[in-house]
């Protein structure tokens, strides 16, 4: 039974959305992480909650600012202009952005965490052992903390999947730009089209039981290699 | 290359409710040890040499470099050539035990301390040979110490700061690594600065000594300097007993015993491997010295020394600790005794008086030149 276009395209986008959301979360996230688990600046906390406000707003607040923010009026249509665009709204850039906004929390958090367990400790080991502030953070820290790193990316990319009120707010659900599984779904039982919804909320169902699987058995390893 | 060989430190500030005002200056060779209760502040003293801590008013300077001063140099920790072994051995769990111990050797020869220190000496030297592949979580508790030892080693350090790297053992597992210490010390011209609340340790590794109390330095010199200070707690506690380093003149097998000479003497002291011509280290406690103010006919106690008093000191009830200048002139290494305040009346003592100090036991420092 061959799987419809219709179905294929948005599952294709949400992977090529995810991926390139979680990586670029890793780019961004990782420093903020570091230095949020380092600093002892006062507003360190303020910026932890600035970053955590997409876990507790409703997604159709934090769509709805996004949405002005990437509009012609915005910073998002200045950028736009750029490549002679008129807005980032209703593009996969547009996505691109958005995701990495409101999955942010997901990846930060564990990485944060991650590094705070670490401790003092072998960064003053590093450092005694000549090791520069740099280097200590490559060959010591994050060694240490990729068990945050990889649970940080994993549900970085599982959230994203699963977005749905932001991605409908600024994506628009236009098919093959911006129409992915979730708004994909709600499509399919908005027509009516059982057998493709269910394609698609099974698949999720059967991804989101192999990232939590996954995730339990990646700690399991790391737990057992540190005893 | 500098003439200065001394370690000068200097650090005064507040630490929450702490007041740190701690100063000495030591030899740039040999083991140091910073000696005082717990919370005395001899860690932050450490910290603050390892560039770990930062106080403002600071002052550190090494061989001549300069570490710290209180114009606001400070060179960062990863800038100084030290090597510090923690309390805990902190090795880097994600790494083998040979990566750990490469981890601060310089990538190029070059920038190296005196006497290069090299990877399979220190391997042998701590007996971590077989360890190499393994993973840290899967060593005992003294074979991560002594990798954190090498590893601390093998970047080729020109400073060593130990803070009590033996107090998180168990007795079985110190006994185990002193040698390696003792060994150290021996044969690498490293110098040591030894944090530690244990008197054993200061007796068996320390040449020099940084006594501290409440933040603040009370008294720094050699080892035998300060044991004999009646003025310091060293001299007036119960176990006081004093350090000499003699060379073994002779070795009387028949009887087991060595002919140690140290200044101002001859003793005799039970025999271990050695050869004559080796240095030894015996340790005299006061409580088995005993006076008396003419040679003593016959006895059992081999070891009888001229002297003369240097001072004497009443302690706790009815006892008192006499400072005794081993040698008919007074010029030879000291010794405690300890004697109660009953006798040195009825024997009619005084300062300056030569005296016969009759030592009932003398105990060889274990290990020492032993491995050489």
């Amino acid at each position: 039974m061959p799987i419809p276009s219709e179905v294929w395209v948005p599952i294709q986008l949400t992977i090529e959305l995810a991926t390139i959301t979680t990586l670029s979360l890793l780019i961004v996230a990782t420093p903020l992480a570091w230095w949020l688990a380092r600093s002892r600046a006062w507003f360190r906390e303020a910026v932890a909650a600035i970053v955590s406000l997409p876990m507790v707003l409703p997604p159709t607040v934090l769509g709805f600012y996004l949405l002005i923010a990437l509009g012609p009026d915005g910073p998002g249509g200045a950028i736009a202009g750029l490549w002679g665009a008129r807005t980032l709204a209703f593009t996969f850039t547009g996505l691109v952005i958005g995701s990495i906004v409101s999955s942010m929390p997901f990846v930060v958090q564990p990485i944060r965490n991650a590094f705070a367990a670490i401790g003092d400790r072998p960064l003053e080991v590093a450092a005694t052992l000549r090791a520069s502030p740099r280097r200590a953070f490559w060959t010591v820290a994050l060694p240490l903390a990729s068990p945050g790193l990889l649970t940080g990316a994993v549900l970085g990319f599982a959230h994203t999947v699963g977005e749905f009120g932001v991605i409908l707010m600024i994506g628009g659900n236009i098919p093959g730009r911006t129409r992915v599984m979730s708004t994909a779904i709600f499509d399919f039982v908005e027509t009516m089209r059982w057998r493709e919804a269910n394609i698609l909320a099974g698949g999720m169902v059967a991804f989101a039981f192999a990232v939590i699987l996954s995730m339990i058995l990646i700690e399991k390893r790391f737990a057992r290699a540190r005893a | 290359m500098s003439h200065d060989e001394t370690i000068k430190a200097a650090f005064k500030g507040m630490l929450g409710k702490f007041s740190l005002d701690a100063g000495f200056t030591a030899p740039a060779k040999g083991v140091t040890t910073l000696f005082g209760p717990s919370g005395c502040g001899k860690t932050t003293v450490m910290r603050c040499i390892a560039g770990l801590q930062r106080l403002a008013d600071g002052l550190c300077v090494v061989r001549g470099d300069v570490w710290q001063d209180r114009n606001g140099a400070f060179l960062p920790t990863y800038r100084r050539p030290l090597g510090y072994v923690f309390q805990e051995a902190s090795l880097f769990p994600h790494l083998s035990v040979r990566r750990n111990l490469m981890f601060g050797a310089p990538r190029r020869d070059g920038d190296v301390g005196y006497g290069r220190i090299a990877f399979d000496e220190v391997v042998e030297l701590l007996g971590v040979t077989a360890l190499l592949n393994r993973s840290p979580a899967k060593l005992s508790g003294g074979e991560r110490q002594r990798v954190a030892i090498g590893r601390a080693l093998l970047s080729q350090p020109k400073l060593l700061l130990m803070d009590e790297p033996l107090s998180a053992l168990d007795r079985a597992t110190k006994d185990e690594i002193m040698p390696f210490l003792e060994r150290l010390r021996d044969r690498l011209a490293l110098p040591i600065i030894y944090i530690t609340h244990s008197i054993a340790e200061v007796e068996r590794l320390a040449d020099h000594i940084v006594l501290m109390e409440k933040g603040r330095v009370i008294g720094a010199g050699p080892l035998e300097d300060l044991q004999s200070d009646p003025a310091l707690p060293l001299a007036v506690a119960r176990d006081a007993a004093v350090s000499l380093d003699g060379v073994i003149e002779a070795r009387d097998d028949r009887y087991g015993l060595f002919t140690l000479g140290v200044r101002g003497g001859i003793l005799h002291a039970p025999a271990s491997p050695g050869a004559p011509g080796e240095r030894r280290r015996i340790r005299v406690m006061a409580g088995d010295v005993s006076l008396a103010r003419e040679r003593p006919g016959l006895s059992s106690i081999l070891n009888v020394l001229p002297g003369r008093i240097v001072s004497v000191k009443p302690v706790d009830g009815n006892e008192v600790v006499v400072v005794v200048a081993l040698g008919a002139d007074g010029a030879g290494a000291r010794v405690l005794s300890r004697v109660t305040r009953k006798s040195w009346e009825l024997l009619g003592l005084a300062e300056g008086m030569s005296v016969h100090a009759q030592v009932k036991a003398v105990a060889l420092a274990p290990g020492r030149g032993d491995l050489g």
